[in-house]
């Protein structure tokens, strides 16, 4: 389904800095240089301020590097933008009071110009993709935070990005429910075949769902450790297998290493 | 449901009944002339006898009000949505609107009386038009630009374009804080009005009305003005109230947007 | 360690010198505005001596715009040269200081309305806390107060000073019932933004209150009422402007003499003889409004600078 060798998102020596020559001037990002292969699972960890958020957000061409290059799926990065290449899901759900659940679903399909029935097809195939097919006519203050988390998702997947950029998407949610919708992710990821780039701060959440784990640090950010995970197939056993605590240990350790050292 | 919505209502209506009870009783008391404030009974009964005077007149303020705050909400929405699209021109003029609008917009009466004629329906106009664009101005560009960092984000990965933002989120967006505007310059509106009535214009309107008797000293029947001048204005921000509640489906109580 | 606060302390004079540099910026702004009005009146005049020369007619002209001659509009500089004139045959005094002893007087009343109108609305406030039934019930009419055009019956507010006031132990005069209109127009927007104010206490500090056992005064002192301040401003400043406007018009219906009120009625009912002076004095008004809004914003930058908040818009 997908080659393995083509890479959805390039990053070459991409620096990053805010409010250059001012007093509150961050230096957000320094000479980071990473590869995201077509079809995989990439997690983004690190402390406050290690430019995460940041890096992912210059993959999705929301704010432009102060050095360095990148292309995403071959192109660059705003062009990958304004072809729709990829769709986002933040912490806050970003869910439009004012629309019902399959409102907001539509809302990308109808910012490009769908029509109304393909419009209504798509958005009900999305809720149903993410179990929620009966809240169409629902609005958002009318669920709970995981169901609007899903219905984010829905909407971000609904125009069939190839690559999907997920800011911190569970943060907000209580970690039986984080648990459940990482599942729910990865079931997603294996039926859809996408790029996802995840940035969290939770470990176990990074080593479950990804098959790599971008270690960063801050001041200034930069990759510190690029970990491998391989798990196989996860299923809810896979938390409380040995390998899972490992490769947890790894990160962990991968992150106080960076810490001691900063 | 409808025990529930009753339920809503009875303070106010314990309060107000309570409340002209005690200023019916306390009047017959102290004093049944009740020269300065009369009692309610002979408000109304004032208000019943003159009562196709009253109409009149609110009728011809009633014109003034309903013009000039349609002018005023227009320009409002107008000016909100162009200043809105500029960063720069909202930083600039929301502010000096803001100190505009600490000017005692009714002073400027006297000068538009001397533009247009006293007799001359457009200064009063003027001076409803200009005291409702202040609160929709501000209100309204504040609705339209008091996003969420989030809600823009997601947009601009969906390369939308400006209009796009605009329509999809700005507009619906804007809608509460334009509806808290509307109520609070219906009011404004119908005192502007009245006031302006004042200085000049037709002489069969709520501000003469109330004036003359008044001097007069036939205080029960200027009362009598006053209570349709408070009717108009209940009635206009009850008006607004339903707009708002047409509009927008999707909200149960009235907060403005915000988490 | 100390790298860092050096840096805070970089981050909080930039913001410090931001903030400045907001403030100059309307303030040149503004300026401008007024430049900009200066000038679009004489551009406009102009433009309506060329449309006489020309004998042309514009329907526009004297129907939505104004009429352009000098008796309807007069010369920017005639205004401007009238503050320096003196208005009365028998004195020397100029314009300008009538209309600056006009402007205190109004202040004075619109000042002493203002301050029982704060007192009043917060009373009003506090009363509203105490429960949500009282809460339920007397806001309808705090709202319908306000279509009350009290300003209208300011003779009836003056009568009812001059005669049924009497057992007050001082001599009651006209503008005192001036005061009283600015007054009820201030109680308003203090008493519903005092509300929320009082009501936007964090209810995690509230609970930890009651852990203290903290009487209901105390909270009410100690967490509500600060918590209260910033909405109190928002208040101050509409009540300002409130109290201003019901100040001149209670003088002009209630026929009260010393104020801006008479100054803009004489003028206006002598318009033909010297209509810059109502220009004049209106300018004279406007800047009243605008003083009085001043005094509001500084003591609100004073009081909450100490706390680094931002004050709310209008």
């Amino acid at each position: 389904m997908t080659d393995p060798d083509r890479c959805a998102v390039e990053i070459s020596n991409v620096s990053k800095v805010f409010n250059h020559g001012r007093p509150n001037e961050v230096h957000a990002l320094e000479d980071v240089s990473l590869t995201i292969d077509e079809g995989s699972f990439v997690s983004l960890i690190g402390p406050s301020g290690c430019g995460k958020s940041t890096l992912l957000r210059l993959i999705g061409a929301l704010t432009h590097p102060t050095k360095g290059d990148m292309s995403v799926n071959g192109k660059t990065a705003n062009q990958a933008r304004l072809d729709r290449d990829y769709g986002m899901a933040f912490q806050t759900s970003g869910l439009f009071k004012w629309r019902s659940v399959t409102e907001n679903v539509e809302l990308p399909l109808q910012l490009m110009g769908w029509s109304k029935t393909e419009r209504k097809d798509r958005a009900a195939e999305m809720l149903d993709l993410v179990k929620l097919g009966e809240f169409g006519d629902h609005h958002p203050h009318e669920l709970s935070g995981g169901m609007r988390q899903r219905v984010a998702i829905a909407r971000a997947l609904s125009f069939r990005p190839s690559l999907l950029l997920m800011d911190e998407p569970f943060g907000a949610l209580d970690e039986m429910t984080r648990e459940h919708m990482q599942t729910e992710l990865l079931d997603i990821w294996a039926k859809t075949g996408k790029t996802i780039v995840f940035v969290t701060h939770s470990i176990p959440e990074a080593v479950f769902l990804s098959q790599r784990v971008i270690v960063m640090s801050p001041r200034p950010g930069r990759i510190s450790s690029d970990i491998p995970v391989d798990l196989g197939k996860r299923a809810f056993e896979t938390r409380e297998a040995p390998a899972f605590f490992e490769r947890v240990t790894e990160v962990r350790e991968a992150l106080r290493f960076e810490e001691s050292s900063a | 449901m409808i025990s529930r919505a009753f339920r809503g209502f009875a303070p106010a209506v314990v309060v107000g009944v309570g409340g002209l009870a005690f200023w019916e009783l306390s009047l017959l008391i102290i004093d049944p002339e009740g020269f300065v404030l009369p009692p309610p009974s002979s408000i109304l009964a004032a208000f019943n006898e003159n009562f196709e005077e009253i109409w009149v007149a609110s009728m011809n303020t009633g014109f003034i009000v309903v013009t000039g705050l349609i002018g005023g909400v227009v320009l409002g929405v107008v000016w909100a949505l162009l200043v809105s699209r500029f960063r720069l021109a909202n930083e600039t003029l929301t502010p000096l609107a803001i100190s505009l609008n600490a000017i005692p917009i009714i002073a400027l009466a006297p000068i538009f009386n001397a533009w247009y004629g006293l007799l001359s329906p457009v200064s009063n106009q003027a001076i409803v038009v200009i005291l409702v664009f202040f609160p929709v101005f501000i209100n309204t560009t504040k609705g339209l630009t008091d996003v969420g960092a989030t809600e823009i984000e997601l947009m601009r990965s969906y390369a939308a374009s400006s209009w796009q933002v605009t329509r999809t989120v700005r507009f619906p967006n804007a809608m509460p804080y334009f509806f808290t505007s509307l109520k609070i310059a219906s009011s404004l509106a119908v005192i502007g009005a009245i006031v302006a009535e004042y200085f000049g214009g037709r002489q069969d309107a709520l501000g003469p009305l109330i004036v003359q008797n008044a001097g007069l000293t036939r205080y029960a029947e200027a009362w009598a003005a006053v209570l349709a001048g408070s009717v108009m204005g209940i009635l206009l921000y009850l008006v607004s109230g339903a707009f708002e509640r047409v509009s927008m489906p999707w909200r149960r109580d009235a907060e403005t947007i915000g988490a | 360690m100390t790298n860092r606060d050096d840096a805070a302390r970089a981050i909080r004079k930039h913001e410090r010198t931001e903030a400045t540099r907001r403030t100059v910026r309307r303030v040149v702004v503004f300026v401008a505005f007024l430049i900009v009005l200066a000038l679009a009146y004489t551009g406009y005049k102009a433009f309506g001596r060329s449309l006489d020369d020309a004998q042309t007619d514009w329907p526009i002209v004297g129907r939505v715009l104004p009429r352009t001659d000098d008796l309807t509009m007069p010369p920017m500089t005639d205004i401007i040269a009238e503050f320096g004139q003196p208005p009365q045959r028998n004195s020397d005094k100029p314009l300008a200081a009538f209309i600056a002893e006009a402007a205190l007087f109004t202040f004075r009343e619109a000042a002493l309305g203002f301050f029982f109108g704060v007192i009043l609305g917060l009373g009003i406030a506090v009363l509203l806390l105490r429960s949500k039934w009282i809460e339920q019930g007397v806001t309808p009419y705090l709202v319908a107060s306000q279509t009350v055009p009290l300003v209208a019956i300011a003779p009836i507010v003056v009568i009812w000073g001059s005669t049924s006031l009497g057992w007050l132990p001082f001599e009651w005069t006209n503008w005192m019932s001036v005061s009283i209109i600015a007054a009820y127009l201030t109680f308003f927007p203090v008493a519903m933004n005092g509300i929320k104010g009082l009501q936007s206490a964090d209810p995690a500090a509230m609970e930890l209150m009651r852990s203290y056992a903290a009487s209901r005064r105390q909270t009410l002192v100690k967490l509500q009422l600060p918590a209260s301040v910033p909405y109190l401003f928002a208040a101050f400043k509409i009540a300002a402007t409130a109290a201003i406007v019901g100040a001149i018009v209670g003088e002009i219906s209630g026929g009260v003499s010393g104020g801006l009120g008479r100054l803009i009625l004489d003028f206006a009912s002598r318009y033909t003889t010297g209509p810059s002076r109502l220009y004049a004095t209106v300018i004279g008004a406007a800047f009243l409004g605008l003083l009085a809004i001043g005094l509001v914003t500084s003591a609100e930058y004073f009081v909450l600078s100490k706390r680094r908040e931002e004050p709310l818009a209008l």
